[in-house]
């Protein structure tokens, strides 16, 4: 009987049908492509993007050069350089971010003590040179004003799991 | 006025090559692209919708594209052998067309008779749709679908390739191993239709789906449609292209136009297979339900066609490649002896009184 079970499955060729119908029922099943320019999946809070640097709501910056995330960065990526400002307060006057060479691992974003330097989801800003991925203070400052809403409430989305 | 009737003729039989060349052109073109979405549906993709409506322009952008490419030839490789090979493999599979009867029509366009031109004249017999029509077609089809091996044997020769050269010597070995099962299924269908016309064939079959060879002659269906894979080099069978240890098989130096030109041949010999697939056992040009028959006979001919093509094509989405010694295997030892035992049960069924009368149903010309 076993015999005649055998035989008859391989000369029906059922594993074969089998086979198809599987593949035949995936032709009517819901895909799963996302039309990326169009559509996008939906990012993470903690996504890490293009950098911004944040300022308080009275517009003053956030950055009060302490270096560490100058010193944290395994990339070599961040360069700054402080100076007294005049009413005393210790500011910087350069903030580089060299993007080519950053790997996005958000160890500036967890080592900034006052959460001005921070990841944001911003991923598109590829160009056509490489001065384009050269982020100095004025740039990443303007990143950060556009995407401040975005920020705060990502960084608040994230704090419970801090 | 002989000359006219000469150029009439003439300008009539370029009118037809035309009216079949071009179309199978055209859907070579667009079942890469039915290939691309079939295939990209099943693995619950999308495929290829971004260039014209629905993607349909897609074909149109590939084609330009592999038309504004350097066709490349490698330094060493024969060059005359290397560009005649995409012609020769091109040439067999497109004039294997010119037997494929796609129905029947009662009127002709025109009508050369005693000297006298006619046009529009109406038939007493319905005439074949076919550029020539051949009393042994399937024969034809056979001796002219083994041919398209020769431009693969030269593609893979004058490449001067390690990679093309294995994968021409696995292409020849693979068809003329199909080739043999692929023939012996063939005779069981002329031993039931009594002809090798294909559209005497096709007329064997005439009135309804349990008519069609199909249903006597399902294993032999199966081996046909199986070995019409292997002969066309699709997956499961496509070791000859193998890239994951071929790169490409036989035409891996090719590019720009001779490249297009050969995957031209490879789908112009699925849809030849097809084709004579719906022929031979679905009954070609007939609708499965005679009350069907207002629609016309060539627009099912094609649907059956098509879809094979899908069938093809679900096959290439669903079964993964064999190996090469399982791939002999199957074709010498279970469908050579299959075929051949076949052969016997049908001599057996036709020749012995009592079982005449069941297989007579499907032999209506005795």
């Amino acid at each position: 009987m076993s015999l005649l079970k055998k035989a008859s499955k391989t000369w029906l060729l059922l594993e074969l049908v089998k086979g198809l119908s599987v593949t035949g029922r995936y032709l009517f099943q819901k895909k799963i492509t996302v039309e990326y320019p169009e559509e996008r999946t939906p990012l993470s809070p903690r996504f890490r993007g293009l950098h911004a640097l944040r300022r308080y709501e009275n517009g003053e910056e956030r950055c009060i050069a302490c270096k560490l995330c100058e010193a944290v960065c395994p990339a070599m990526a961040i360069t700054i350089e402080s100076e007294e400002r005049d009413d005393g307060s210790r500011r910087t006057t350069r903030y580089d971010i060299d993007l080519s060479k950053c790997i996005f691992c958000g160890l500036c974003q967890e080592a900034c003590p006052v959460d001005a330097i921070v990841e944001t989801q911003v991923f598109e800003y590829g160009g056509e040179d490489r001065d384009c991925l050269f982020y100095d203070k004025q740039k990443l400052l303007e990143v950060g004003d556009r995407y401040e809403a975005q920020i705060a409430r990502n960084i608040k989305a994230d704090e419970p799991y801090r | 006025m002989d000359w006219v009737n000469i150029l009439l003729t003439t300008i009539v039989w370029i009118v037809e090559i035309l009216l079949i060349a071009v179309p199978v052109a055209l859907s070579v073109a667009y079942i890469t692209y039915a290939e691309r979405r079939v295939i990209g549906l099943i693995q619950a993709r999308k495929g290829c919708n971004r260039v014209g409506p629905h993607g349909l322009l897609q074909p149109l952008a590939d084609g330009l594209k592999l038309f504004l490419k350097e066709s490349i030839i490698p330094t060493r490789a024969n060059k005359f052998l290397f560009v005649a090979a995409p012609v020769v493999a091109l040439t067999p599979a497109l004039i294997a067309f010119s037997v494929v009867p796609f129905g029947e029509m009662s009127h002709s366009i025109l009508q050369i008779h005693d000297g006298v031109r006619t046009w529009f004249a109406d038939l007493d017999t319905p005439q074949v749709m076919a550029i020539a029509h051949l009393n042994v077609g399937v024969l034809y089809v056979m001796a002219i679908s083994s041919l398209a091996i020769y431009g693969i044997l030269l593609a893979g020769w004058a490449s001067n390739s390690k990679y093309a050269l294995i994968g021409a010597v696995r292409a020849t070995c693979q068809m003329v191993s199909y080739e043999i099962s692929m023939g012996f299924a063939l005779v069981c269908v002329l031993m039931l239709a009594g002809t090798m016309d294909l559209s005497g064939i096709v007329h064997a079959q005439e009135g309804g789906f349990w008519h069609w060879y199909i249903i006597p002659l399902f294993p032999m269906f199966l081996v046909y449609l199986i070995s019409g894979c292997a002969e066309t080099n699709r997956t499961p069978f496509d070791l000859v292209e193998g890239e994951a240890e071929l790169v490409a098989g036989y035409f891996v130096e090719y590019s720009g136009m001779w490249f297009a030109t050969f995957s031209l041949a490879e789908y112009a010999a699925l849809i030849l297979i097809s084709l004579m697939t719906s022929i031979l056992f679905l009954g070609g040009w007939y609708a499965p339900f005679p009350f069907l028959d207002f629609i016309p006979g060539t627009i099912w001919l094609l649907a059956k066609t098509a879809f094979f093509v899908f069938v093809f094509i679900w096959f290439r989405a669903t079964f993964p490649r064999y190996r090469y010694d399982q791939m002999m295997r199957l074709g010498w030892k279970v469908f050579l002896p299959w075929t051949l035992a076949w052969i016997a049960v049908v001599g057996i069924f036709i020749y012995t009184p009592g079982l005449q009368d069941i297989i007579g149903f499907y032999q209506p010309w005795r």
